[in-house]
């Protein structure tokens, strides 16, 4: 038996080395993906945070940037392709961006003010001949502020927004520069870019094959220097199905998965992989409703459910893999503020909560929460709500839940609590995306964008909250703006607006030959710094 | 015979516009919104309705079908919402891919399955008997997606032999037919020849012993045929049934890879149906599902057809 394992082992190593050798000495990182397919390539991209971390801010860049450069700091915006940029003193919808001198496209093709230009026409104007239906879905929601824009010379470009907005470079972060000049050659058809893509980004895509692998190479001329690729090239392969993806990585045939499961996080340290996390803007939470006749419009039993909850027993159930909230954002993030209201776990201050709000044992609250069976970024929901439900019995608030598909989960959170789709449901557990002041903030408060104008679910409304949300959109001094946001964010856990639950650790698997990588405290991440060990 | 084929032929026009009514109705019925694919979540309303109108999903229902269904018998398939490639060429290569794995894993199923059925059924009653037998059974029951990962665990993550995932060494544009591809389609091939050696195993194990039994085998071996002899004619007699059994396997495994192709990541029809699923593209589904379904109808109709030449007796009846 031995024997037979050594000329087992022995033949897989002469297998693995004649297949893979060759290709680790130039240092490939290959990738296990959770899409489906390969993200859209021709600069907008689909698939959410992850297509934008793959294939956006890989071979392309947007005005403004994330920075991704630190995995302890909270990550903020920096100068991307634009060097520099400020509000007219006078008039504050009025932008200037001066942009970074000498930057190539991939095809060398120099980038310019008109090239900003036909970007954003190629998202916002049906009629001009660049307009691409697919990536307008994607971009076009991103920037609700811009009004117009142009070109005042080949450096400077002038957006002026609808109303005075500060957050445009938040908005203008989502927006990523294809090459006009590629588009061109590709006999105007944005079918032939996705197989010949061309960016400004740190790498450049080569070799696409639909829906299996697309590899990248680096962009020796990248406009940031430090930011030039080590490796030789970058993998990215497709792997929806978690047991695949595990089982890839396993047997060599790819050196980082996205997402393991949390159930395989213990046996992929056994076997001596790595499994990297780090907090990052997601939040897993139930988003209440305000309507009328809603029992969490009572602060006393918003505060108490979030008494009740017993986070750090939640974070067993997870094998560890969760970060407890204390907010709305993850603790240390640069808009947590000091909120006086704590999540801690108290069952006793709750009860007597509920009690105040002529709720007892004799007279439990009664409740009807949506929930989906799985989803992107749900994480586990089944189980998690479970275990929610029994802890919010223990206060006596009855949870009934009703289980829906995940897209249609989404499509009751777009129709709102007051609609038929909702079921009476007085709470939805959802997981958000909160990268952004308008992602994070604004649009799940605002009055004015209850559904269906946005998708302020919980048709939640005070004055005084979208009071604060004014001071965002009109203080233009980044400093200023971050103490607004804190504030924000302390009434957000003050008021106990949400239940919130929990944030995930974005969790990756890689193998111990992957070396140099940052997690940053971001969706999006940076392949740069990365290079193989044999 | 001719006049039969045509029939045969004509029998399938009905079935197929059904078909496509079905898969149509099917994929439209189900929950979902077929822009979720293409739209960021926090898309607004107004954008939904100009995107839904761009897709043209504003259209009635029977509008929709009527425009579809023109479309579909001059060829075209429509554009994936997704990627924007054409329906025809994704589903195409898929096929390509399905073929691949169906032909190996069928291939493997019939000989092994075939084997262990003739084995069985002339050794009737006997050990050879019980442990073929053992084997087609475990082969029907064991569910194939659970068999696949023990499979990648044993092959691929303990000894390394053979790939764990993924349709050739650049992808399936790689395919090459030497080694270096052919090993990725090992333990996919292996996982899906399961169910039809069980199922062939018991055909064909059934047939000879019917055969076996049949007086013109006592009639031929009363007028002196070698038992190879009298073998030849049952195996001629068990023929017709176990490739009709085999044509219908082939159909099945084209169809009903999802589960093993999903396990392996193998880029073939099952793998194209399950991205399109979860990501509501509807033109992909739709037409996935109807080139998948029209192969099944043209598969049985090729089986009808072979079956006849091969018997005559099926003609009549």
């Amino acid at each position: 038996m031995k024997t037979m394992n050594l000329a087992g082992y022995a033949a897989a190593l002469t297998l693995s080395l004649t297949m893979t050798g060759s290709a680790l000495a130039q240092g490939t990182l290959r990738i296990g993906m959770t899409a489906s397919d390969i993200p859209l390539t021709t600069g907008q991209t689909d698939n959410g945070g992850e297509g934008q971390r793959f294939l956006g801010y890989t071979a392309y860049d947007a005005l403004v940037n994330w920075d991704m450069s630190s995995a302890t700091k909270p990550s903020d915006l920096v100068p991307g392709l634009a060097a520099s940029w400020a509000v007219d003193a006078t008039d504050k919808t009025k932008w200037t961006f001066k942009l970074r001198d000498g930057v190539k496209f991939h095809d060398g093709s120099a980038f310019t003010a008109d090239a900003v230009v036909w970007n954003l026409d190629k998202l916002l104007v049906k009629e001009s001949p660049q307009f691409d239906p697919r990536q307008s879905a994607q971009g076009r929601s991103r920037i609700p502020a811009v009004a117009s824009y142009k070109a005042i010379d080949p450096l400077t470009l002038e957006i002026v927004t609808k109303t005075p907005d500060a957050t445009l470079p938040y908005q203008l972060a989502w927006i990523m520069m294809s090459s006009p000049a590629n588009w061109e050659k590709q006999g105007k058809s944005w079918d032939a870019v996705a197989k010949a893509p061309s960016g400004t980004g740190p790498w450049k895509i080569v070799n696409f094959v639909p829906r299996e692998r697309v590899e990248l190479v680096p962009n020796p001329d990248y406009w940031d220097k430090p930011r030039v690729p080590k490796l030789d090239k970058m993998v990215l392969i497709p792997l929806p199905e978690a047991n695949a993806r595990v089982a890839a990585l396993r047997s060599g045939q790819v050196d980082w998965i996205e997402a393991p499961a949390p159930d395989a996080v213990a046996s992929l340290k056994q076997a001596g992989f790595s499994i990297v996390t780090n907090a990052y803007p997601h939040n897993w939470t139930w988003h209440l409703s305000r309507v009328e006749g809603s029992p969490w419009n009572d602060i006393k039993v918003r505060k108490a459910a979030n008494l009740a909850v017993d986070r750090e027993g939640l974070k067993e159930l997870l094998s560890g893999m969760m970060i407890p909230a204390e907010g709305f954002f993850p603790p240390g993030h640069q808009w947590f503020g000091s909120p006086k209201f704590k999540l801690k776990h108290d069952v006793a201050e709750a009860k007597k909560l509920m009690a105040e709000a002529g709720y007892g044992p004799g007279k439990p609250l009664k409740t009807k929460i949506l929930i989906s069976a799985s989803g992107s970024g749900q994480m586990q929901p089944l189980p998690m709500n479970e275990f929610v439900q029994q802890n919010l019995a223990e206060v006596g608030i009855q949870i009934d839940f009703e289980v829906v598909e995940w897209n249609t989960l989404i499509n009751i959170w777009r129709a709102g609590a007051k609609h038929e789709s909702s079921r009476g449901a007085t709470g939805m557990n959802y997981t958000y995306f909160i990268q952004d002041p308008f992602t994070g903030f604004v649009r799940h408060l605002q009055c004015n964008l209850a559904p269906p104008a946005g998708t302020n679910w919980g048709s939640y409304c005070d004055p005084e909250m979208d009071k604060l949300f004014d001071q965002v959109r009109n203080t233009f001094e980044p400093k200023e703006q971050t103490a607004i946001l804190q504030k924000i964010h302390e009434k957000y856990v003050d008021d106990a607006l949400f239940l919130m639950v929990t944030h995930d650790v974005n969790p990756r698997a890689m193998s111990t030959k992957v070396k140099g990588f940052v997690q940053a405290q971001n969706w999006f991440q940076d392949f740069s710094p990365i290079t193989m060990t044999k | 015979m001719l006049l039969y084929i045509l029939k045969r032929i004509l029998y399938v026009l009905p079935v197929a516009i059904g078909v496509s009514i079905v898969c149509f109705l099917l994929v439209h019925i189900t929950p979902g919104d077929p822009l979720t694919a293409v739209l960021p979540v926090d898309a607004t309303l107004e954008l939904q309705q100009q995107m839904r109108a761009l897709y043209g999903f504003d259209k009635p229902l029977p509008v929709q079908y009527g425009l579809w269904i023109w479309r579909v018998v001059q060829g075209d398939l429509g554009a994936s919402i997704a990627t924007g490639r054409p329906v025809t060429s994704e589903v195409f290569n898929a096929v390509k891919n399905s073929l691949a794995l169906a032909a190996a894993a069928t291939l493997i199923g019939f000989v092994a399955g075939a084997g262990l059925g003739i084995l069985a059924g002339y050794f009737r009653g006997g050990w050879v008997d019980r442990i073929a037998s053992f084997v087609s059974v475990l082969g029907v029951s064991v569910p194939h997606y659970w068999l696949g990962m023990v499979l990648v665990i044993i092959f691929s993550v303990q000894l390394g032999w053979l790939p764990a995932t993924g349709g050739g060494p650049q992808g399936s544009a790689s395919r090459s037919w030497d080694w270096d591809y052919l090993r990725f389609l090992v333990l996919p091939a292996v996982t899906m020849s399961v169910i039809p050696m069980g199922i062939i195993a018991r055909t064909v194990k059934a047939l000879v012993g019917e055969i076996l039994n049949q007086e013109f085998v006592h009639a031929l071996a009363a007028k002196g045929l070698t038992e190879r002899g009298v073998f030849r004619h049952v195996i001629k007699n068990a023929a017709p049934t176990a490739f009709a059994v085999m044509g219908l396997q082939l159909g099945y495994l084209l169809g009903g890879s999802i589960l093993i192709e999903t396990v392996f990541s193998w880029p073939g029809t099952g793998f194209l149906l399950n991205a399109a699923i979860f990501q509501r593209d509807l033109p992909l589904l739709q037409g996935s599902i109807l080139v998948l379904a029209l192969f099944f109808v043209f598969l049985n109709l090729t089986v009808d057809i072979l079956q006849a030449a091969i018997d005559p007796r099926v003609q009549r009846a």
